[in-house]
């Protein structure tokens, strides 16, 4: 075919770099990806995936309203998102219901009202885009508002590193020696909400729940410290979404799905050849032959 | 009528309730222990024992009574670091990606400025630490790849390095090693002698006779409060556990 005379390793990279709607895509879902694996390391280690799937999915009508008002959508996510986990805690203690259940009548009622939303304001929103994302699509002011959010996140993040990695890991101990555990709990659902909010525009609110847990789950098999969990994570967060959007520019796929299906795969990587917790246990299988 | 010099106490607890959204979990509990002192808090599971320890370190609220450590508020023994909790093996993620030297090392964040970094005084209280619990070999070990009596070990020396003067531990003996069990009761009589008060949570009996002053039965409330000698009787002990007989628990005794 004449499409692959001319098609070398070199131009298969540089030539989606030519569009400038390439460039944005590929550097603002590196942000994202950045992000959402930053924060990925504490959710996976909490145990808090389905309270990011709650979350991410609660922000729909938020997101909905604030573009029928004309207002940020971030800032409608973000009621929403952390309004959702205040309406979940408050079911769990005042009912006798299960919290995974309480868990998942709250996000889908939320998801639910959004949609409903959706039909009823005739508005320019694009459902499509939003449950999808639409990192190609992407405009200037929602560039802005995610290079703030995620540098907010990033440095909140880094400032609460070591706090928020002893209250996932003992949060008792936190409380007993004075640190205040209401706050680093809060902090990282805030963090959650935000992350969710830049998270949607790459993959969209159905999938944000994977850029969320995947690279945290991924990195969890590779390493045993806490730090080089974190790098991993974001590591293979930023390399999935360049995989992604360049497969899905090259075989025009949906590019939310291509992103979080490579995250995927670099985890069933990580799955079967972790060098000490995959399924091959590559570092047991070297050690005989020497 | 005598004063009581609350300052004199290092724990003093006085007719503390708990509950967890109406549910009783601990009603009417005293326990007043002085530095030095050992005591042994024993009962049944779901007796209450957990929720004692949460109450002293201020991990749940009381919704009645008052608790004073060293004859200040539990608030204020938090910002001085001042009690101490070891966790039971069960208690804690053994698959955290974490080193022993970073677990003792939380011992110190309570002191530390907001960013944790750990100043030279630190270093030097988590060496000291771990080196107390014979664990220098496995300074950057991840917790994971500890045996039951390690990772034991490691959680005491993050209380060592804390420099705590109140210690709880929740079942300090369960699944350990018998080297870790002598290290420990080694401790203990360290401890002891530098002024620590150490209440201890435990299923066995034997330890009970073996290292603590005093001993507290608790079903929800106490049962008995005294002396070993006095108090550790198989009546008491049958009334703590329901009205099953201690030989039936524990085997006839000695």
């Amino acid at each position: 075919m004449e499409l692959c005379s001319f098609l070398t390793l070199d131009s298969i990279i540089t030539d989606p770099l030519t569009h400038d709607f390439m460039r944005k895509a590929l550097l603002m879902s590196s942000l994202v990806a950045a992000v959402c694996g930053f924060l990925s390391s504490y959710l996976t280690l909490k145990g808090w995936a389905l309270m990011g799937d709650a979350v991410s999915h609660s922000v729909m009508p938020g997101v909905v309203v604030a573009y029928a008002l004309g207002l940020p959508f971030s800032l409608g996510a973000f009621i929403f998102g952390v309004g959702s986990v205040a309406l979940i805690g408050f079911i769990k203690q005042k009912s006798r219901v299960k919290e995974d259940t309480v868990i998942g009548l709250v996000f889908t009622g939320f998801f639910a009202l959004g949609i409903v939303l959706v039909s009823k304001i005739k508005s320019n929103i694009d459902l499509h885009s939003i449950l999808f994302g639409s990192p190609l699509g992407i405009s200037l002011s929602d560039v802005k508002q995610t290079i703030f959010i995620s540098l907010l996140v990033v440095i909140l993040l880094s400032i609460f590193r070591k706090d928020l990695m002893l209250y996932c890991f003992d949060p008792r101990h936190a409380k007993t020696v004075g640190i205040n555990v209401f706050f680093l709990h809060y902090l990282l659902l805030t963090c959650l909400s935000l992350a969710a909010v830049v998270g949607l525009q790459s993959v969209g609110i159905i999938l944000v729940v994977a850029m969320l847990i995947t690279p945290g789950a991924t990195a969890y098999l590779l390493t045993d410290k806490f730090d080089n969990m974190t790098v991993i994570s974001v590591l293979s967060a930023i390399i999935s979404s360049l995989i992604g959007i360049y497969v899905s520019f090259w075989f025009d796929l949906e590019t939310g799905g291509s992103i979080v299906l490579a995250q995927t795969f670099i985890f069933l990587f990580a799955f079967l050849f972790a060098p000490r917790y995959g399924i091959f246990k590559l570092k047991k299988l070297f050690a005989g032959y020497k | 009528m005598e004063t009581i010099n609350y300052q004199n106490f290092r724990i003093d607890a006085e007719n503390i309730c708990v509950d967890y959204n109406g549910k009783v979990a601990l009603y009417d509990a005293n326990l007043r222990l002085k530095p030095g002192q050992i005591c042994g808090l024993v009962g049944m599971n779901g007796a209450g024992k957990t929720t004692f320890f949460n109450a002293l370190t201020g991990f749940v609220n009381i919704s009645k009574g008052k608790i004073r450590i060293n004859g200040e508020s539990v608030r204020s023994a938090q910002k001085d670091q001042t009690i101490a909790y070891v966790p039971q093996n069960e208690g804690i993620d053994s698959q955290f990606p974490i080193s022993v030297w970073d677990v003792v090392m939380m011992g110190r964040y309570g002191s530390m400025n907001i960013f944790r970094c750990p100043r030279e005084s630190d270093v030097q209280a988590v060496k000291d630490a771990i080196e107390r619990v014979d664990l220098t070999d496995h300074l950057s070990t991840p917790i994971g790849n500890l045996s039951g009596g390690q990772r034991k070990r490691t959680f005491l020396a993050r209380a060592i390095a804390q420099r705590a003067s109140i210690l709880l531990l929740d079942e300090p003996f369960s699944g350990v090693d018998i080297r870790t069990e002598k290290l420990i009761s080694e401790l203990f009589i360290q401890f002891k002698n530098e002024g620590k008060t150490i209440l201890l949570s435990t299923h066995d009996m034997i330890h009970v006779r073996e290292f603590c002053d005093l001993v507290l039965l608790i079903n929800k409330t106490v049962v008995a409060y005294g002396e070993t000698s006095e108090v550790f009787t198989p009546e008491n002990i049958t009334t703590t556990f329901g009205g099953i007989s201690p030989d039936f628990l524990f085997g006839p005794e000695s």
